[in-house]
């Protein structure tokens, strides 16, 4: 019998073969976070160690006290909060109008929106830096709020759409016999459904607030405004290369954690939703 | 339009152009507007102290003739998308094509490979200057310890552009995602049959699961490609265009022009390039799909 154990040796080597993968994709995260429980002479052992002997826990409020972690992040807060706010209320609208109402020149406008995603941020990022700053709103987070509010991501426009055009229209139309207007159906009837959608374009719009750098770096440069994104880089200046990695990493992870632990929360509808788009595209 | 519309169509016309209408407000001022204003900075010289002054295409003429850092920036961004958007895709199908299998913790393996793309870009940049450091970053400091030549990764002229795509390869989330969701679309009886016909295990992924997913595919190469062109966080704090400019990208040197030598019509010029090459990549890439990409229901 030659075959049975043909198999296993292939399911075997399946394993090996996985095992060794997910170690090389988490390698650059659990080296970070090992080096971030360092004293400074382990940092420089050669060959590496993985395994912090004696475990500088006290690196993290060392490493954060340092400069003001905890108001970048109240301030990264402030603005991504606002900008999820945005991006649901501006894009429900928007999204119910694309799928939900048939009006003369409706395809029209959705292709001219969906056709903006093509356009790179550097054709427009001269212009709007101007315009913010001819209105005052440098160093304040209006110019990465207040876009939102105008439903500018077609992305999630489009996402939302799809998500809406899978709900029944009956439902709809028997709330219109019964004389409820079309806010009244969007708020009564379609949000409640729409729950999975919202709760990823959230998630994605917190994402970028949190991720976004380009932003925050032309529009403010105060440092008691700067969010995590130009925070980190505060740090790193004062760091400098080599002297204090186990304090740099602990900064990093810190600015990692949050939002992976947001993940382990979500992470079925975000999965869900990203799935969503990609083969609706 | 000649013939009248009934007053229902009127009505439902503003009841459509009222939900719509934080989008009209917000195209018109914050991209019909800037894309109209970009335009015309690109005719212009400004420096944003004095106002605009309109030079007609010479901002273009320089762009294309004097400036030599600009051809190396061009060579620099397309080398990024052509060699650092077909990697990722591979890698990132070839992961979710494992993950597609049976297999024990598979949520977790999901999770692991998934993980990367949640890094900020900020995060992402130490981590990697630290893994990539050329003394006692993880590798090169195995390396040292085997008695072998370390790699200098971002600091060397050859290995920069490589290394800073290997960081693209690896956060292949999204991708990963989008990929998992269309192999799970494979008909099973599709399979069946090709396995009948003699296929073997290699024949069938080539013959039957990638033509399945080429819609998964374009969609996957045309946003890689579109926010590759883009690049710039990782670049502008990891590499800051060096060594000796191999790494000068279109968006960082764009921003370097508009932000930091105040050329803000030459800067817009350059983005009006951008845009073109954009589009001329995206409409070739989509002429080409007719040829490779498949939809299921459409008969060929």
């Amino acid at each position: 019998m030659q075959r049975p154990l043909f198999k296993i040796a292939q399911r075997a080597l399946f394993y090996v073969m996985m095992v060794v993968l997910a170690l090389i994709f988490a390698g650059p995260l659990l080296w970070m976070l090992s080096t971030s429980f360092k004293t400074d002479p382990q940092v420089y052992t050669v060959p590496p160690t993985w395994f912090p002997n004696p475990f500088r826990l006290v690196n993290y409020p060392e490493a954060l006290s340092s400069r003001p972690f905890g108001a970048y992040t109240y301030n990264t807060l402030r603005y991504a909060l606002g900008a999820v706010a945005g991006a649901l209320i501006s894009n429900t609208l928007v999204a119910y109008g694309f799928a939900r109402i048939r009006w003369p020149g409706r395809d029209i406008f959705f292709i001219i929106c969906l056709s903006t995603m093509m356009i790179p941020f550097q054709v427009r990022m001269i212009p709007l830096y101007l315009t913010f700053k001819n209105l005052g709103w440098l160093n304040t987070y209006l110019p990465l709020i207040v876009p939102t509010f105008l439903g500018v991501n077609a992305y999630y426009t489009f996402l939302l759409r799809q998500f809406f055009l899978t709900i029944p229209s009956e439902l709809s139309d028997a709330a219109r016999v019964d004389g409820c207007t079309e806010l009244g159906i969007l708020i009564r009837i379609i949000l409640p459904l729409a729950k999975p959608a919202l709760a990823v374009i959230g998630l994605l719009q917190f994402m970028f607030a949190w991720d976004n750098y380009i932003g925050p770096l032309i529009y403010l440069n105060n440092e008691s405004l700067y969010p995590i994104a130009l925070g980190l880089q505060q740090f790193r200046t004062m760091f400098q290369e080599e002297l204090m990695w186990p304090y740099m990493m602990a900064a990093s992870t810190a600015t990692v954690a949050p939002v992976i632990i947001l993940y382990f929360f979500v992470q079925r509808t975000f999965v869900e939703g990203i799935s969503i788009t990609g083969l609706k595209g | 339009m000649s013939q009248r519309w009934t007053p229902a169509q009127i009505r439902s016309l503003l009841k459509g152009l009222a939900f719509i209408s934080p989008w009209i407000v917000g195209f018109g001022g914050f991209v019909l507007y800037p894309i109209a204003a970009s335009a015309y900075f690109s005719l212009t010289r400004y420096d944003v102290l004095r106002p605009a002054r309109f030079i007609g295409l010479e901002n273009y003429v320089e762009l294309f003739t004097k400036d030599e850092t600009f051809r190396t920036v061009i060579g620099n961004t397309v080398y990024l998308v052509v060699i650092g958007v077909p990697a990722g895709l591979v890698v990132a199908f070839l992961l979710a094509s494992l993950l597609n299998r049976e297999m024990q913790f598979r949520p977790l393996f999901r999770t692991i490979f998934f993980l990367p793309v949640l890094v900020p870009a900020v995060a992402s940049a130490e981590v990697w200057r630290w893994v990539y450091n050329t003394n006692y970053g993880v590798i090169n400091s195995f390396i040292k310890s085997w008695g072998l030549a370390v790699i200098p990764f971002i600091s060397s002229v050859e290995l920069a552009k490589p290394s800073l795509i290997l960081i693209h390869v690896w956060a292949q989330g999204t991708a990963i995602i989008i990929f998992l969701a269309a192999l799970q679309d494979v008909p099973r009886s599709l399979m069946d049959a090709a396995e009948v016909d003699g296929a073997n295990p290699l024949q069938r992924f080539w013959h039957v699961t990638i033509p399945i997913c080429t819609p998964a595919i374009l969609f996957v190469m045309l946003t890689g490609m579109i926010g590759m062109f883009q690049y710039f966080t990782l670049g502008w704090l990891l590499t800051q265009g060096g060594p000796n400019e191999s790494t000068e990208f279109f968006s960082l040197y764009l921003y370097r022009n508009a932000f930091q030598f105040f050329k803000m019509g030459y800067a817009s010029a350059q983005a009006w390039i951008l845009f073109i090459i954009i589009l001329a990549f995206t409409l070739l890439i989509f002429r080409s799909s007719a040829r490779w990409v498949y939809y299921a229901g459409e008969s060929d």
